[in-house]
């Protein structure tokens, strides 16, 4: 079975380009132009020049011999945490705005949720030297101030979207309006494996660095490039499809996405796409969707502002359906003691999203033999205040 | 190429009988009071408006701006589904003539079933439909045949930025007519930087030797835009400026009247 995208944008059932016509030269240009430019030698040379000595990488996969112990296995932690900005997402940014550049955009856009890929997109673009524009809920400009000041500190304008939930789902609405109106200069840098094709293929493509570090580094380690597992939390599912990716054709691999449970998948409250969503269309793709009856977007709830999405990338919805990738429901309390747990065992504050994966430890039986990769995807300094105030609440049976 | 047979409606009757000046509103179903829908229908025709477009509210409607996005969260939060508003006009062409079409976005069409939808608004009268996020090619290779065989015209637009190439593809595949975005933007913009380009826009498209009627939509908003878009087309689309009137109207049928004589005036 294949599980990459196919000719005309579609993993399985899903993906495809669902955009209005007033998008379509923009999306078109870039589907022409995406493949040949990633696999340009002198872009190939450029980014791995960037991702080297710029993100830091490759990032250690980090052997967790006290976690290790404590479940009675193998487990490996892959330190994306360490990366330049704190998470995955610039990896994605960095190679975005190489391709903008080669297409000759002028003025970069991006939507974001917490403000982790604002803050990589604003910190590419002034790498770059490029005008960068972010567009972000009103009310999560509110909940993340720290990020919003970090943007505007390295020179990004920062744009409320004041329109439906303002919320992540409303700032890619904001995004999406404000590349039909500046078609011609502008590149539109997602920051998920989501959007309409190529986009969700462009995003998995420059991610998939973390899977190529991963099989680099087991084969040195053991001299097997396979682990028996890798686990990654999923919002639109940018991490887990770069962890995830060089995996996908290996069926001893056994793929592992977390998804947020927020309060519990059935409590009104969760952004457990896979278990609530059904096939719809949103933000240009065909994918999983949690929606009402009528089809009207529901707003999704999730302790990490990272996992707060009501849909999943077209990718996932294809993992799912097909059965390769194992979807656990994760809740905000299982993930809030994943993150002391990791803390206090190895030293480690990870993001809020990334101990969704690691809470996987928590869940699910694994064998003594067995080498386990927990993608650990950002570090957690820019949760610290949700730490801090919501201890007593989560931690209060311990 | 791809190549259909035009169907015959309302909307090609229209286009027979009149070639220009042709005025077509726009309004967000359900609103401003969710049983208002037929209210303003009846009283867009008893105002002279040539065809009108009702929207189906949608939670995420990106080729839309603010003023239309929130008369649609309005009419959802007030209990608008497709279901409802499809009981609201199943009487409606008992009392109303002119071609009706639906606009809507893709999402809360595949909820209800691409194919039952388009029977049912067939049967109630609907003459068309404008899903701006249904591709093309989708369309082609899924849904064309389901709008054709239903009597239901499909229509495409187009923008600043269409090229010559899918023009003709476009025109091919249109019922009805073109939908001609008259700038790079959302609805309700305000156009004012584009404003110096639009007429080699509008004339390139004038010039091109279409085959399908053309309609100007987006920022036309009064009485001097509707006149200016008209120069250049069979007629053009009111939408957000209509739908800020019915945000601030008390008698919604002295109003409707009043907005749409300053435009026919």
């Amino acid at each position: 079975m294949n599980y990459n995208v196919d000719k005309k944008g579609y993993y399985g059932n899903y993906g495809g380009a669902f955009i209005p016509e007033m998008l379509y030269p923009n999306v078109e240009e870039l589907r022409e132009n995406y493949l040949k430019i990633i696999y340009d030698e002198s872009f190939q040379a450029e980014y791995k020049d960037l991702l080297k000595n710029y993100v830091g990488r490759p990032t250690p996969l980090y052997f967790a011999k006290r976690l290790s112990e404590k479940y009675n296995t193998n487990v490996y932690l892959k330190r994306e945490d360490l990366c330049h900005t704190g998470a995955h997402k610039i990896n994605n940014t960095i190679g975005q705005i190489l391709i903008a550049k080669r297409m000759g955009k002028t003025r970069i856009i991006a939507e974001t949720g917490a403000g982790q890929h604002g803050v990589a997109t604003a910190t590419a673009c002034a790498l770059m030297g490029m005008p960068c524009v972010v567009h972000m809920g009103a009310i999560d400009m509110e909940r993340q101030k720290p990020n919003v000041e970090r943007m505007r500190m390295l020179g990004a304008e920062v744009i409320p979207s004041m329109t439906g939930s303002k919320t992540l789902k409303d700032a890619t609405n904001e995004a999406l309006r404000d590349w039909i109106n500046n078609p011609v200069d502008t590149f539109y840098i997602i920051g998920s494996v989501v959007g309409p094709h190529p986009y969700p293929d462009m995003v998995a493509r420059l991610q998939a660095v973390i899977s190529e570090e991963i099989i680099d580094q087991l084969t040195e380690k053991l001299g097997n490039p396979n682990p028996t597992h890798v686990i990654a939390c999923v919002g639109g599912g940018s991490n887990a499809a770069g962890a995830f990716y060089h995996f996908l054709d290996q069926p001893d691999v056994e793929l592992i996405a977390a998804e947020a449970a927020g309060e519990g998948v059935y409590s009104g409250y969760s952004a457990a796409t896979t278990a609530l969503g059904k096939p719809g269309v949103l933000h240009g793709s065909k994918t999983l969707l949690m929606q009402t009856e009528d089809g009207q977007v529901v707003e999704p709830h999730s302790i990490s502002a990272g996992l707060d999405y009501p849909g999943i990338g077209p990718m996932h919805a294809n993992l799912f359906e097909t059965g390769r990738a194992t979807f656990m429901s994760i809740t905000d309390k299982d993930a809030f003691e994943a993150a002391f747990m990791l803390a206090r065992t190895e030293g480690i504050i990870p993001a809020l999203e990334s101990a969704h994966a690691l809470a996987v430890l928590e869940h699910r039986k694994f064998k003594k033999s067995d080498v386990v990769v927990v993608n650990l995807s950002g570090r957690g300094d820019k949760d610290l205040m949700t730490y801090i105030t919501r201890k007593e609440e989560y931690l209060s049976t311990k | 190429m791809e190549t259909t047979t035009k169907i015959k409606n309302r909307i090609t009757e229209l286009f027979q009988k009149k070639s220009n000046n042709i005025l077509n509103i726009y309004f967000t179903a359900g609103y401003p009071k969710i049983e208002d829908t037929v209210t303003v229908l009846k009283a867009l025709e008893k105002a002279g408006v040539d065809m009108v477009e009702i929207g189906m509210p949608y939670s995420d409607p990106v080729a839309d701006g603010p003023i239309i996005q929130q008369s649609s969260l309005d009419s959802i939060n007030a209990g608008m589904t497709i279901k409802k508003l499809l009981e609201q006009l199943k009487d409606v062409r008992k009392e109303v003539t002119i071609p009706i079409l639906l606009m809507g976005y893709f999402n809360t069409v595949m909820q209800y079933g691409v194919e039952t939808f388009m029977k049912e608004i067939s049967e109630i009268g609907i003459d068309g439909v404008i899903i701006p996020d249904l591709p093309l090619d989708e369309y082609i290779e899924h849904y064309q045949v389901i709008c054709e065989s239903n009597n239901i015209s499909n229509v495409s637009l187009i923008t600043p930025n269409t090229s010559d190439e899918r023009l003709h593809v476009i025109d091919n595949i249109t019922q009805g007519f073109i939908y001609m975005v008259s700038t790079n933007s959302t609805t309700g913009n305000d156009a004012k930087k584009t404003e110096d380009n639009h007429e080699a826009y509008f004339n390139r498209i004038k010039s091109f030797g279409l085959k399908s009627p053309r309609m100007i939509g987006f920022n036309i908003k009064d009485k001097k835009t509707f006149t200016d878009a008209c120069a250049y087309a069979n007629g053009a689309i009111i939408g957000s400026a209509f739908v800020r009137m019915l945000s601030a109207s008390s008698n919604l049928e002295d109003d409707i009247n009043q907005f749409i004589q300053n435009i026919k005036k």
